[in-house]
C-alpha cells in the first residue's frame, strides 16, 4: 500500500473542489489553488525520489489485487512526467492570477484547471487502459469548459473543433479498448503485455494497435490528424493555451509510449515505421505551418505540432537510447512550451495584439524582456548550452546509432528552419520600431477595433509579479536542464530502459503471477 | 443472436459515419451520439453475450453467470458519453446564438485569412 500516488492525484482534484466551494473571491480561489499545487510539487518530489531510489511504486487501489482491480503504477517515466506536470502547474497557476479575468475565476478557472491537472495526473500514474480513459474524460472535460469558459465568439468557434474532433478520438479510443478486451479479456496494462502475444489472430491485434494509434494521435496532434490544435489554441486566454499546449498533446505521447511498449511491442515493426513516418512529416508541416502565420500565439502553437514529431521520432526508432531521447525532449518540450506562451503573453500585454505587423519596439521598452524571450527562443531552436540542444543532439545520436541518414538530415534541417518563424518574431516584435506610435489617433481607434476593445487609446495592462515570477522560475529550470544536463539524461536513459524491459514494471503490478513463471 | 449484434453495430457505424461527414454541425451531432452508443454496443458484444444469467453471483452460486466487467465498462462509458453529449448540444447551441450558423465551412471567426485588402 503507498498512499503517495493516490495523493498525487487527490491533491489537485481537492484544491479544485476547494478552491470553488470554500470562497467566492478571485484573490482567496488563486491562493487556494497555488497553495494546492505548491503541495503537488512537493509530492511529486517525493514520488520521483522514491522511484529513483527504490523502483516502480505501485498501489492497488480496494485492496484488488492486479488485474482484478485498478493498478496505480509509478515507474521512472510516470514520475518525471507528474514532477514537471506540477512544475508547470505551479506556474500556470500564479501565471492565471494576473491573466485571467475576475469573470472567469468566478466562474471556477481555477476549479477546471486544476481538474484537468489531476486527469493527466492520472493518465500518467494509471496501470488499467479502461482507467486511463477516464482519466482521458476528467482531462476533457475540464479542457472543454476551461476552452469556452467566458466564451466570445472566436472562443466558441475553435472551441466546435476542438470538442468535435476530441469526442471522435474518445469514440475511437473506447471501441479499440472494447476490442482488445475482446481478444485478451483484460484490461490491466501489465497483464495486457503477457496475454496480447498469446492471441492467436495478430492481424486483429494490429487492427486495435492502430486504432489505438489514431485515438491517441488525434490526442497528440500528429500528422494528419493535427487541423484542430492551430484552429483553436489561438482563440484561448493565454494561461490555458500555455497549459494545453505544455501538456495535453504530451499526455497523447505518453499514451502511445506506454502502449506501444507494454502492450504492442517490438513485433509490430510496421507500427514502428509507421510512427517513424509520421514524427517526420508533423516535425516537417509543424515548421512549415510555423513560417506561414502572422500571429505569435499560432506560430507557437505550429511548433507545439513540430515538438510533437520530434517525441516521435524518438519512439518510433525503437530503441532504448532513441526512447531515452524522446523521454528527454519531452521534459523539455513541456517546460519550453508553457515557458513560452506565458512569454509571448507577456508581449500581448505590453503591445496589447498578437499580430507581429502590430507589434514592435519592445527591445527598446524592455531589454531585459526581450533577452529573456530570445533565450527561450534560442532554446527551442536548440542552440547550444540550452536545453533544446541537449534533446536534439540525444535525438540526432540515436539516428547515428540507427543509421538512419534521413532521419539526422530532417532533424538538423528541421532545426535550421525553426530559426525562420522564431527569429521573425524576434525581428517584428522585438527590434522594428513600434508601428502604433507612428499612427494618429483615429488609426488607433481602429486598431482598438480590431482586437476587440471598444475605443479610444490602447488600455494596457502591464504585466504584474503573477506573470513574472513564473516565467522567471521556469526559465531558470531551462537554464538548469542546459547547463547540467547528465541527471535528467540519466534518469530519462533509466526510463526508456524500463519501458524497453518492463521486467521491474510488471514484478511491482504482477508480483505473483511472475513469481510463478519463474519457478 | 452475437450475429445480430454484429449486424447492428455494422449498420449503426455507419450510419453514424455518415452523419457525421456532413457539412451542418446538428447532423454532426447526432452521429457523435450514436458513434459513442455503437462503441459501447461493441464492448457489451465482446465481453461474450450470456442469457437470461444475472451477473452477480448470489449465495451458494450458480453455475451460469453474466460476464460482469463489459457491464460495469458500459455503464462507466455511459455516464461518461451522456455527459460529454450534453456539453457538447450546450455548446453547439452557444455557437450557433454566437456565430449564426450550423454550417461548420461557415465558421471561420477563429481562423480569418489574412486578406490584405480586407483589413487594410
Amino acid at each position: 500500500m503507498n498512499g503517495l500516488l493516490i495523493a498525487c492525484i487527490m491533491t489537485p482534484m481537492l484544491t479544485a473542489i476547494g478552491s470553488f466551494v470554500l470562497t467566492s473571491s478571485a484573490k482567496a480561489r488563486g491562493a487556494i489553488s497555488i497553495a494546492g499545487s505548491l503541495l503537488l510539487l512537493l509530492l511529486a518530489t517525493v514520488l520521483l525520489y522514491q522511484v529513483a531510489i527504490g523502483g516502480p511504486v505501485s498501489n492497488q487501489m480496494g485492496g484488488w489485487q492486479a488485474p482484478m482491480g485498478i493498478t496505480l503504477i509509478a515507474d521512472t517515466l510516470s514520475a518525471m512526467l507528474v514532477m514537471v506536470t506540477a512544475i508547470v502547474s505551479l506556474s500556470v497557476n500564479v501565471y492565471a492570477m494576473g491573466d485571467i479575468s475576475k469573470a472567469r475565476i468566478v466562474g471556477g478557472f481555477f476549479t477546471f484547471l486544476n481538474m484537468l491537472i489531476a486527469g493527466v495526473i492520472g493518465a500518467f500514474l494509471t496501470g488499467d487502459l479502461f482507467n486511463m480513459y477516464v482519466w482521458f474524460e476528467v482531462m476533457l472535460i475540464s479542457s472543454f469548459a476551461l476552452l469556452v469558459l467566458g466564451g466570445n465568439k472566436v472562443q466558441l468557434d475553435g472551441a466546435v473543433k476542438y470538442v468535435a474532433i476530441n469526442l471522435i478520438s474518445t469514440v475511437l479510443l473506447l471501441t479499440a479498448i472494447g476490442l482488445l478486451y475482446g481478444l485478451t479479456g483484460t484490461l490491466n496494462m501489465a497483464d495486457l503485455s503477457g496475454r496480447v502475444p498469446q492471441v492467436e489472430s495478430q492481424a486483429l491485434v494490429s487492427v486495435v494497435g492502430v486504432l489505438f494509434l489514431v485515438a491517441f494521435g488525434i490526442k497528440a496532434a500528429v500528422f494528419p490528424l493535427y487541423f484542430w490544435l492551430p484552429a483553436s489554441y489561438h482563440t484561448l486566454p493565454i494561461s490555458v493555451t500555455a497549459v494545453f499546449a505544455a501538456l495535453m498533446t504530451k499526455v497523447g505521447i505518453y499514451a502511445l509510449m506506454r502502449t506501444f511498449t507494454l502492450i504492442f511491442p517490438g513485433e509490430h515493426a510496421m507500427i514502428d515505421a509507421t510512427l517513424l513516418c509520421l514524427g517526420l512529416v508533423t516535425m516537417v508541416l509543424g515548421v512549415f505551418g510555423a513560417m506561414t502565420h502572422g500571429d505569435v500565439r499560432r506560430i507557437l502553437a505550429f511548433h507545439v505540432i513540430g515538438s510533437i514529431g520530434f517525441m516521435l521520432i524518438g519512439l518510433g526508432l525503437g530503441s532504448a537510447l532513441a526512447m531515452g531521447s524522446a523521454i528527454f525532449y519531452m521534459m523539455h518540450g513541456i517546460l519550453i512550451m508553457a515557458l513560452l506562451f506565458m512569454l509571448a503573453g507577456i508581449v500581448g500585454k505590453l503591445s496589447g495584439s498578437f499580430e507581429l505587423k502590430r507589434l514592435g519596439g519592445l527591445y527598446q521598452q524592455r531589454p531585459g524582456f526581450s533577452m529573456l524571450f530570445l533565450l527561450a527562443a534560442l532554446s527551442l531552436i536548440g542552440i547550444p548550452p540550452l536545453s533544446g540542444f541537449w534533446a536534439k543532439l540525444l535525438i540526432i545520436e540515436a539516428g547515428l546509432h540507427h543509421d538512419a541518414a534521413v532521419v539526422i538530415g530532417l532533424v538538423v534541417l528541421v532545426s535550421l528552419l525553426t530559426f525562420i518563424p522564431l527569429i521573425r518574431i524576434w525581428s517584428e516584435a522585438f527590434w522594428k520600431p513600434c508601428p502604433l506610435s507612428a499612427k494618429t489617433p483615429e488609426e488607433k481607434t481602429s486598431d482598438n477595433r480590431a482586437n476587440g476593445l471598444k475605443t479610444g487609446e490602447l488600455k494596457l495592462i502591464p504585466p504584474t509579479m503573477y506573470a513574472w515570477v513564473p516565467v522567471l522560475g521556469l526559465s531558470l529550470i531551462m537554464l538548469l536542464i542546459g547547463f547540467l544536463p547528465s541527471k535528467i539524461i540519466a534518469l530519462s536513459d533509466t526510463a526508456a530502459q524500463s519501458l524497453m524491459k518492463p521486467v521491474a514494471y510488471l514484478e511491482t503490478v504482477l508480483p505473483e503471477k511472475i513469481n510463478k513463471e519463474q519457478k | 443472436m452475437e450475429i445480430l449484434l454484429s449486424l447492428l453495430v455494422g449498420v449503426l457505424m455507419s450510419v453514424s459515419v455518415w452523419l457525421m461527414l456532413s457539412r451542418n454541425l446538428v447532423k454532426f451531432l447526432f452521429g457523435l451520439v450514436l458513434i459513442s452508443n455503437v462503441a459501447n454496443l461493441i464492448i457489451f458484444k465482446v465481453g461474450g453475450l450470456t442469457r437470461g444469467a444475472p451477473a452477480l453471483i448470489t449465495d451458494g452460486g450458480s453455475e451460469v453467470y453474466a460476464n460482469s466487467l463489459p457491464q460495469a465498462l458500459v455503464l462507466t462509458a455511459i455516464v461518461i458519453g451522456f455527459g460529454l453529449v450534453s456539453f457538447t448540444l450546450v455548446l453547439a447551441l452557444k455557437a450557433y446564438q454566437a456565430i449564426g450558423t450550423v454550417d461548420v465551412d461557415e465558421m471561420t471567426v477563429a481562423e480569418q485569412r489574412d486578406d490584405p485588402e480586407k483589413s487594410e
